[in-house]
């Protein structure tokens, strides 16, 4: 299965982009963001939410298709 | 006789039912800074009939890119009153509070208590988290907006038993993940362009609008002038500790970001000690300088590469604006196994006048 993955904030200057497709054959979201660890050991220093087709989704849901969105919390102001 | 609010109460959507009610309500804006300019501006400007502003911070050079109520004549002054100063101007009908002192856990709960709504244009996540919690336990909604460079962040919490800031985010980042303005910079229009957005949720709160922003944070970018809206659902379990845990002046979560074992210490208490060293934590513009002697300058962006300066046996202050820097500067030292680091907590205007005060009593 194809992800589409958006990064949001501080989290992009981790992976340099806002956005990418990756392929994904695991189950629940928890194991697609251990994926992405691996391509971004940096991203495990960081706080963030995950959205799966606009909503916030916890760790343990089962993926099925659709949007990811990796959202950090924002103090500036 | 024209009416100043006529091109709101021609729309049969206000009328002059709704410019009554913008005429009665209370708001209150924590911050007067990016954010809070462009809320105060709008509010004020529609009529809003009482705007309190708390603000404890005063204008900077730097702050003019982006804080569109001042301009030079108030470099220095303390923002909340020069704001006040501004908007009587723009809008003599209505009545605007002044409050030049930080948002405290001490104080926060008097405050919310006067305003029936609360719009947070803070910079941090201690005030941030303050602000949620008070919300909730004074029943009182606010509406939320936060940026970071290019990016920002819109929505209401604690509206109709709507989420909540700690819904979304139950607890605070770790300091070296909450960059502000200074150390990171910002696009100049960007919190015009979110501080509008939240001054047009807080109207919609006020006339009771369909499409309020709630449950829903909306998401912009100013590279691809996109917006992305994330649901939140509201989580009893966190706003139930809120309640159970109440105000408490001692939560780590209203005086510093994260760890409880970063080390803070008072402009007295730092004058007491007479072997420290001093470092100015923050970027080479910023004013006012410190006075105290021989005090090394390193900047938080380039605090990382600068370690080594701070290897040595003295107690080492840190000091920046407001004590919020220095916390996160001391918990990235102490990650490098720098020790006897304290970050200097009222920041650099208490420590000069402290300084002053004690020249002049050297003198008598």
């Amino acid at each position: 299965m194809q992800v589409n993955i958006k990064y949001f904030g501080m989290l992009t200057e981790v992976t340099h982009k806002q956005e990418e497709w990756i392929r994904f054959e695991d189950n629940t979201i928890g194991q697609l963001i251990d994926k992405l660890y691996i391509s971004y050991p940096k991203l495990k220093d960081m706080d963030f939410k995950v959205a799966v087709n606009h909503e916030i989704t916890d760790l343990n849901s089962e993926l099925n298709s659709g949007e990811v969105a990796l959202l950090p919390p924002f103090s500036g102001g | 006789m024209t009416n100043r609010y006529d091109r709101h109460i021609i729309m049969p959507e206000i009328g002059k039912d709704g410019q009554e009610k913008l005429s009665n309500a209370k708001v209150l804006v924590i911050g007067a800074g990016g954010l809070g300019c462009p809320v105060l501006q709008y509010l004020a400007a529609a009529g809003v009939g009482t705007l309190g502003i708390i603000d404890f911070d005063s204008v900077e050079l730097s702050n003019l890119q982006r804080q569109v109520l001042f301009g030079e004549s108030n470099l220095g002054q303390n923002k909340a009153i020069a704001a006040k100063e501004r908007l009587a101007d723009l809008n003599s009908d209505i009545t605007i509070h002044a409050y030049p002192e930080r948002l405290t856990p001490d104080n926060a709960i008097d405050y919310f208590k006067k305003y029936d709504l609360v719009i947070d244009g803070s910079d941090n996540f201690e005030t941030r988290y303050l602000v949620n919690d008070v919300s909730i336990i004074t029943n009182t909604p606010f509406i939320y907006g936060a940026i970071y460079k290019f990016e920002g962040q819109v929505t209401v919490f604690n509206y109709k038993k709507g989420p909540t800031y700690r819904c979304l985010f139950p607890a605070p980042p770790s300091p070296e993940n909450s960059p502000n303005c200074s150390s990171i910079g910002v696009l100049g229009v960007l919190p015009g362009i979110i501080g509008s957005m939240q001054a047009n949720e807080a109207i919609k709160v006020i006339l009771g609008s369909e499409g309020v922003l709630n449950g829903k944070l909306l998401c912009y970018d100013a590279r691809s002038a996109s917006t992305y809206h994330i649901g939140i659902k509201r989580n009893g379990t966190e706003i139930k500790k809120v309640i159970d845990e109440g105000i408490k002046s001692d939560n780590p979560f209203y005086t510093d970001s994260c760890s409880n074992s970063i080390a803070e210490i008072t402009a007295s208490k730092a004058l007491e000690l007479t072997d420290a060293i001093y470092y100015d934590i923050r970027e080479e513009h910023e004013l006012p300088k410190l006075i105290y002697p021989d005090y090394k300058s390193i900047p938080m962006s380039a605090l990382t590469k600068s370690i080594d300066q701070f290897r040595n046996d003295k107690i080492k202050i840190l000091v920046c604006q407001s004590g919020i820097r220095s916390l996160t500067a001391v918990s990235v030292l102490e990650k490098a196994g720098i020790t006897k680091c304290y970050s200097l907590k009222e920041g650099v205007q208490t420590l000069n006048n402290k300084i002053k005060s004690g020249y002049e009593r050297q003198k008598t």
